[in-house]
């Protein structure tokens, strides 16, 4: 569907699209036919209770789970039968609720690490590490450097190891990782989950440049409904693995379906 | 055809007191989730103390076997809260290191002080085979499975029905729900690893009364391995089960196989047969694949 | 104390050694390295050589267990593989030394991989028993597939020859053996600066998001595998060529058990801590043995006691690092320079 974003571009079709996703772990049921399509360029975010499945749909869309029914489309490709790491090479990157870095390294090295489907160097290459791989380590470095620490603003942690840094640092590391992957779609979980005002404030900057700047399309699933209502741009609400709205942040807001789901009914 | 009866039976035999060192690994792994390489020394240490207080001692056998038994949940006990206990929360390699540096400690002081000589004890068990139409059994073999059976049962009582087989249990099950549950945990821990060492001295005893022991009785240990991996970590059934596989295999493979390649094929065969499940069956028979959360 | 260590390039911060202090002190190493065996005796130098083998395999190994994340208990069978590879090409198709040498790295890297494919979807244990099984079956080959290694008589090799140098002393050898560790450890640190050492280390950390960050799983592992079956064939070819022959006693589970060791004492995941931890536990078998020659005027029968001693030493030392250092030797040396680098401050 066509779609017009705030700086007035007219785009055809959507970028990500989920279709009748199904998914179920025994007799579990996680997912139920799950619809949504995400315009390119906008923030899209997915909200729910706890446990109503939105980390699930992020990992079906990873690759991580295999839906037991629907089909996932990236960029009007269908993308249901790829690996996690082909989706990924596509433009698909994601953060994760447990933030997941890698405890061995630094943090630049972490961030580097995102850019691994970009790079060429081989084993022999490596081992011998002459010009074409140094070269391409110093690209990088020049790369990360001046797109992803400047940016995040994270210039004074990044040769620190990623265990030594607090929580919030530890997410904006994650991120910057994603961004690394020069992805085209970014999937985030849970981004400002246990930060304080100012950090949140500060990650719906990141979020939202991110969006403007480098004309990402991010998925976002949160709790923090400031956050939601501020900067997405449409909104799906999910409960018990259903979807039951979607629209703008103002629509949803006001959806008896919405209002039921997290408060509860009034008793008659 | 007959030789082959006669090495399902010979296999069965041997597999049950494979079981019972199995089951030593099995309940340490099972109450605290740590794998034990060292389950082949606890077993050779167990014989070599059999026959300090047998032969050494001069006390006679049921005494004796009790006296291991005290002296094995003493070592157990005692590696649990030296060792053990720091180790809490290490990456898995860590663990296993541990044990198998716990292993080459446990050798090389079995050797210093019962030096390498190939000792044996004095016959447990009357010396008559056992013939059951016509299969021959040999007398060591029959009792050692039969004694090796009923340790296993008593163990699996023990845990099934006793207050203190429950408690452990819960513990293996989830540590954090036991400590809220008034469960000893640190009691427990050590309890496993005091059962753990008896059972496997147990079999330790068992097979040294069939072939003699040395300081390198403990490699024995190794085949638990694919025995605990055919029947599942944290089972004591499937320890029982693995056991026959292994003993199984290994006899019918060694019988079959020994004349063409000179020999030894009955120490590779298990782990042959292992590869193969476990490329068809990662984690094992009846292993529960971990799923991760992301 | 250093400070004012600032870097005005990206090149100058992503080198290995970055300050002059440390580029000193390595080439006082390279120069210790090339005067040494003038100055040392045929004990020394033969400790060196087999130093250097050890190091060899312990790097290799840290590559697929220290920084890959894959346990691997058959290492000592896949340096076995390089050896008999070696002995087989020199006597049975005379080959030459240098092109031995690499031979057997590749031979061994080709095994490797083959028992790296299978074990792709194990973790953990049970990667580790397949390892192990691994180790087993290699044995019995080694002992049993007489026609082609010799049974337990083994096979003579011939001494190496290169460029028409005899090398048949622990002299000469050594600078055969002392650039190949050069070479061998500089390629191991070179993996870390590239895009390939930090794909093992994700999958050593958290392999499903590595997988997620367009890391393909099969492909690493397989490399990791390869690279560090490489490593041990080479050690091999080296170990046949010093000790002229190779039996299957040299590869037993126990050496396998020998190389984590290293790897553990010396600091998993690190190049240093593999060097260190092969140093160590070389030495301190000889360090042992002169201890007990001091005491065999008390007790004449004391070095009947040698061999077990020296594995209860071996187990404690293991226990001992990994209950109170688990990050082992590298560590330590880290704290220690850092204590350097600031004295007389504290911090």
């Amino acid at each position: 569907m066509p779609q017009i974003t705030k700086r007035g571009r007219r785009r055809n079709g959507s970028i990500l699209k989920s279709e009748d996703l199904c998914l179920a772990f025994g007799g579990l049921s996680v997912l139920t036919h799950i619809d949504f399509e995400v315009a390119p360029g906008e923030i899209f975010a997915i909200i729910g209770p706890n446990g109503a499945g939105k980390t699930s749909i992020l990992n079906c869309i990873g690759g991580f789970y295999k839906p037991n029914r629907g089909q996932i489309y990236f960029q009007n490709q269908n993308i249901s039968r790829l690996t996690p790491d082909r989706r990924a090479q596509l433009g698909l990157a994601r953060t994760f609720q447990n933030i997941a870095l890698y405890r061995g390294m630094t943090v630049l090295d972490n961030i580097k690490l995102g850019a691994h489907s970009h790079l060429k160097t081989g084993i022999l290459p490596a081992l011998l590490y002459w010009g074409p791989a140094h070269r391409e380590e110093m690209a990088l470095r020049r790369e990360v450097e001046e797109e992803i620490i400047d940016f995040l603003e994270i210039e004074k942690i990044r040769k620190l190891p990623v265990a030594a840094l607090p929580y919030g640092l530890q997410k904006r590391v994650e991120l910057a990782r994603a961004l690394a992957m020069r992805p085209r779609v970014l999937l985030m979980d849970e981004p400002v989950a246990g930060m304080n005002a100012e950090e949140t404030e500060d990650m719906a900057r990141f979020i939202l440049d991110i969006k403007e700047e480098r004309d990402i399309t991010v998925v976002l699933i949160e709790h923090d409904i400031r956050l939601i209502m501020d900067i997405s741009d449409r909104v799906m609400v999910v409960n018990f693995g259903e979807k039951i709205a979607e629209g703008t942040p103002r629509e949803v807001q006001r959806h008896p379906e919405v209002i039921k789901a997290y408060l509860g009914e009034k008793k008659k | 055809m007959d030789i082959l009866v006669q090495l399902i039976v010979s296999g069965i035999a041997v597999g049950g007191v494979y079981a019972l060192i199995a089951l030593g690994f099995v309940l340490i792994y099972k109450a605290t989730s740590i794998i034990n390489f060292a389950t082949g020394e606890f077993m050779m240490i167990g014989a070599y103390f059999f026959y300090s207080f047998m032969v050494m001692a001069d006390i006679p056998a049921i005494p004796a076997f009790l006296l291991v038994m005290c002296c094995a949940a003493l070592l157990g006990f005692w590696v649990e809260r030296a060792i053990l206990r720091h180790m809490l929360g290490q990456p898995v390699i860590s663990i296993i290191m541990v044990t198998i540096g716990l292993s080459s400690i446990l050798m090389g002081m079995a050797e210093i002080v019962w030096s390498t000589d190939f000792k044996s004890f004095p016959p447990l068990f009357p010396r008559a085979p056992i013939v059951v139409g016509n299969i021959i059994i040999r007398s060591n073999l029959f009792w050692g499975f039969v004694i090796a059976m009923g340790a296993v049962s008593v163990f699996a009582v023990l845990f099934k029905y006793t207050k203190v087989g429950v408690a452990m249990r819960a513990t293996a099950n989830d540590q954090m729900a036991a400590f809220s549950m008034g469960i000893n945990v640190r009691a427990m821990f050590t309890l496993a690893w005091a059962l753990g060492a008896v059972a496997a001295s147990l079999g330790g005893v068992i097979i040294g009364n069939m072939g003699g022991i040395q300081p390198t009785l403990g490699h024995i240990g190794l085949k638990i391995f694919p025995v605990v991996i055919l029947g599942g970590l944290d089972s004591i059934a499937g320890a029982v089960i693995g056991g026959f596989i292994v003993g199984l295999v290994e006899n019918i493979a060694g019988g079959y196989l020994d004349p063409y390649v000179g020999g030894g094929v009955k120490d590779l065969a298990p782990f042959v047969v292992l590869v193969f499940i476990l490329m068809i069956k990662p984690y094992g028979l009846f292993g529960k694949e971990e799923i991760e959360r992301l | 104390m250093r400070i004012g260590n600032f870097k005005e390039t990206y090149a100058a911060d992503e080198a290995v050694f970055t300050s002059p202090t440390s580029r000193f002190w390595v080439a006082v190493l390279f120069i210790a390295l090339a005067a040494f065996p003038f100055f040392a005796g045929p004990y020394l130098l033969y400790m060196a050589n087999h130093t250097g083998v050890a190091i060899i395999a312990a790097v290799g190994l840290n590559i697929l267990t220290g920084s890959a994340g894959q346990i691997s208990l058959g290492h000592a069978a896949f340096v076995g593989v390089g050896a008999y590879t070696a002995a087989l090409l020199t006597t049975r198709l005379g080959l030459p030394f240098l092109i031995c040498l690499p031979l057997s790295g590749l031979s061994a890297a080709f095994f490797g991989v083959i028992v790296g494919a299978p074990s792709m979807r194990m973790k953990g244990l049970y990667l580790c028993i397949a390892t192990l099984a691994a180790q087993m079956i290699f044995e019995f080959i080694f002992i049993h597939w007489e026609s082609l290694t010799g049974g337990i008589r083994g096979i003579n090799v011939p001494a190496a020859e290169v460029f028409g140098f005899r090398l048949n002393t622990e002299f000469s050898f050594y600078f055969v053996t002392a650039p190949t560790v050069i070479i061998a450890v500089t390629a191991a640190r070179n993996l870390f600066r590239t895009r390939v050492g930090r794909a093992f280390i994700a999958i050593r950390d958290r392999d499903i998001s590595a997988e997620m960050m367009g890391i393909n799983l099969f492909h690493y592992k397989l490399l990791a595998f390869g690279a560090s079956s490489f490593y041990a064939g080479v050690a091999g070819c080296l170990n046949v060529y010093l000790l002229k022959i190779v039996t299957p006693e040299h590869f037993p589970l126990h050496e396998s058990i020998r190389y984590l060791a290293m790897i553990i004492v010396g600091g998993l995941g690190s190049v240093l801590g593999a060097i260190y931890g092969a140093i160590f536990m070389t030495i301190i078998p000889e360090v042992l043995q002169s201890i007990m020659g001091l005491f065999q005027g008390l007790s004449p029968t004391i070095m009947s006691y040698l061999y077990p001693l020296q594995t209860v030493v071996f187990g404690l030392l293991i226990v001992i690092f990994l209950v109170f250092e688990p990050h082992g030797l590298a560590e330590m040396w880290r704290r220690l320079k850092n204590y350097f680098r600031l004295w007389p401050f504290e911090n």
